[in-house]
């Protein structure tokens, strides 16, 4: 498990800018599933056919990364942000081009840091002149941060758990679902981080019986937390109530909760009161799609240094697996919905 | 000249009808199909039936303001239709309603204002627009709560081969389609001229999903500020510069093989090209790439200096090489197919 953290952590994937987290997601799940495809949006479909309900699952591969929009005479690049990122973290932060190339970022000179902007900034990347950067760089060019896994105890640290962490869970109950009667549409999603834009298409496409979406969540277990969130790292998988995407489905949300009791799995409940995931636009798609997220705790988000617990991780694959396996009485769970 | 009459005619966000009116004149005779849809855009189709399916948008719609009310002295008060700066709307003239009423926009003197109210823009509610109604009464006869209210102005020449006047932004687009539809192509083809693109991409999602279009192109106006006061890092386009290609917008990624493909037939026709330098603000390509299973969308702009204001600057040479790029893209897709 910690391997695929590792190189899906460390993969290359701003919002839009996917393919290379896609190419080693493809690897690890074609053979345990009947197709794979990707679509305009660059989302990854691993497809398990079945009889039974049609269950899509979404984990969005993208992260947030920065933009060039433009390259100084002197060869320093200015840019933008690619979804959320905070002026003060990226500062000083390395940063990391699809092929390689390193940069630092740096800032103009200020006279109150509380006007730290993006465009006070700039990425260093070590050429002198224009004409020498765009030998490496080009304006549209994207980059993530430079950060490398580390083990902290059970626990890991690295850039991107937002979302190769749901990608892992996806990708590890797809290797050991057994028997299902479902059809599974696992997805990995493209441009979560931009506005749940791959989601989107994608449930267009696959028009399920019913979703889950994959993501990490914000904790209230740290000094003086952003919010005050009922959440801890490590008490297992969070089943997501609401954020500002989407209320989830209130039936979806129970038949996880009994699930999970059912099966022994620790889990909490979340109320996450800033951000949404692809569940707020996959539960609005056609004529209205029932939804459920699991969360998996992760402090520090949209940092180069997100920390997640591999015990909640575990228990989000058992948790997955086990929903997947059952099979989906649209009937009793969703009255409305069937027929 | 098209481009005159289209950025002259009012067409504030929902009332795009005289625009709209125009255009189905042009298109007439260069399309096999011309339609309206329920939200009021307008479809211009040819070579139905053909592979692939490729679709081109502009937007119909310019901002503008809406009449909300009357204050006892006969001023209009007003509502903003769309993005404009507060202190671009003061002393404009106007015209309100169908039956074009002229009227200025009014704000206090400025040696009757304090001297804190001189320090910032006038907020919207002490912003009015005045058709010389002397009482509410009398204005109630000239102008009605939900009356447009758009900005009046001349397309005249200026500088070397550039255009100033309103709504560049995107009659010019809405130009280049016209052109565009004078040739013939080997491929399906729908011109669409959208409403509501201002007020949040309205029009687009719903043509998209009229169209089912393969690939879909959407031909904007974007700002150019190498103006003064702004850094080279600044300039989002420079006039002048040709055709502005989107890699990044507020509600757009422009996926790589777009950009690949934008960037290649432009250096093949030698047509000057730019990369838009802002990752924000959006256009009806961030509705339409999200639309269905996913449309492959690319955006190309014509630069326009002072852009939501009543005195915008666009080169004619920049028109020119738009419409030379966004031909040399259906000809490159006929040929060669849908990128990849």
């Amino acid at each position: 498990m910690i391997d695929l953290i590792k190189k899906l952590s460390e993969a290359f994937g701003p919002a839009g800018r996917e393919e290379e987290t896609a190419r080693l997601i493809r690897r690890e799940v074609e053979q345990y599933v009947d197709e794979t495809f990707t679509d305009v949006l660059g989302n990854l479909y691993a497809v398990r056919k079945g009889a039974g309900a049609k269950i899509m699952v979404a984990a969005h591969m993208d992260e947030i990364g920065v933009i060039v929009t433009f390259i100084e005479e002197k060869g320093f690049l200015r840019f933008s942000n690619v979804g959320g990122v905070s002026p003060f973290v990226l500062l000083g932060q390395r940063v990391v081009f699809a092929d390689g190339t390193t940069g630092t970022v740096a800032m103009e000179k200020l006279d109150d840091i509380k006007k730290l902007a993006f465009d006070k900034m700039y990425i260093d990347i070590g050429a002198s002149s224009r004409e020498e950067a765009s030998t490496r760089v080009k304006v549209g060019d994207m980059a993530v941060y430079q950060s490398q896994v580390s083990e902290a105890g059970n626990r890991i640290i690295g850039k991107a758990m937002d979302d190769r962490a749901g990608c892992v869970i996806l990708i590890k109950a797809l290797q050991e679902l057994k028997n299902t009667n479902n059809t599974v549409y696992a997805v990995f999603t493209t441009q979560e981080e931009v506005g749940l834009r791959g989601a989107r298409t994608a449930s267009y496409r696959i028009d399920p019986d019913v979703a889950l979406a994959l993501d990490v969540t914000l904790v209230g277990d740290t000094p003086e937390p952003l919010y005050p969130m009922d959440v801890t790292l490590g008490r297992g998988p969070a089943i997501k109530v609401k954020d500002t995407s989407v209320i989830c489905h209130p039936r979806l949300k129970g038949a996880l909760v009994e699930l999970a009791e059912k099966n022994n799995i620790p889990y909490q409940l979340e109320v996450l009161v800033a951000g949404g995931t692809d569940a707020g636009s996959i539960h609005l798609s056609r004529e209205g799609v029932p939804s459920g997220v699991i969360s998996v705790p992760c402090r520090h988000i949209h940092t180069p240094g997100e920390m997640i617990d591999l015990l909640d991780l575990e228990n989000a694959v058992r948790l997955l697996v086990a929903f997947l396996e059952e099979p989906v009485d649209l009937e009793k769970i969703f009255p409305c919905q069937a027929g | 000249m098209l481009l005159r009459r289209l950025a002259e005619a009012p067409g504030v966000s929902g009332d795009e009808g005289e625009v709209r009116a125009i255009l189905r004149e042009e298109v007439e005779g260069r399309a096999e199909e011309i339609f309206c849809d329920a939200m009021g855009n307008l479809y211009a189709r040819k070579g139905k039936g053909k592979k692939p399916r490729v679709m081109l948008v502009a937007h119909m719609d310019e901002v503008g303001l809406i009449v909300t009310g009357y204050e006892k002295s006969g001023l209009l008060r007003i509502d903003k239709v769309g993005g404009i700066d507060n202190r671009v709307l003061i002393s404009k003239p106007v015209v309100v309603g169908k039956d074009r009423v002229p009227g200025v926009i009014g704000a206090k003197a400025i040696h009757l204002q304090k001297p804190a109210e001189r320090k910032k823009a006038i907020p919207l509610e002490n912003i009015f627009v005045d058709i010389g109604a002397r009482s509410q009464d009398e204005a109630e006869k000239m102008a009605k709560p939900g009356d447009y209210v758009s900005f009046t102005a001349k397309t005249v020449d200026i500088g070397d081969n550039c255009l100033c006047g309103k709504a560049f932004d995107d009659r010019a687009g809405c130009a280049v389609l016209v052109d565009v539809l004078k040739e013939d192509y080997d491929l399906e083809l729908t011109a669409v001229f959208t409403v509501q693109e201002e007020v949040g991409l309205r029009g687009a999602g719903v043509a998209a999903y009229t169209v089912q279009p393969d690939l879909a192109l959407v031909v904007e106006s974007t700002s150019a500020s190498d103006v003064a006061g702004t850094k080279e890092q600044g300039h989002v386009t420079k006039l002048g510069g040709g055709p502005a290609i989107t890699l990044m917008d507020s509600s757009y990624i422009a996926p790589q093989t777009m950009v690949n493909f934008l960037v290649k037939i432009a250096e093949k026709l030698a047509v000057p090209y730019q990369f838009r330098h802002l990752a924000t603000a959006s256009t009806d390509a961030g509705r339409i790439s999200q639309s269905l299973e996913g449309i492959m969308t690319g955006v190309i702009s014509v630069p326009c200096r002072y852009i939501h204001s009543p005195a915008c600057i666009i080169s004619q040479e920049d028109w020119h090489n738009t419409v030379r790029l966004v031909k040399g893209v259906l000809n490159a897709i006929a040929e060669g197919g849908l990128p990849t």
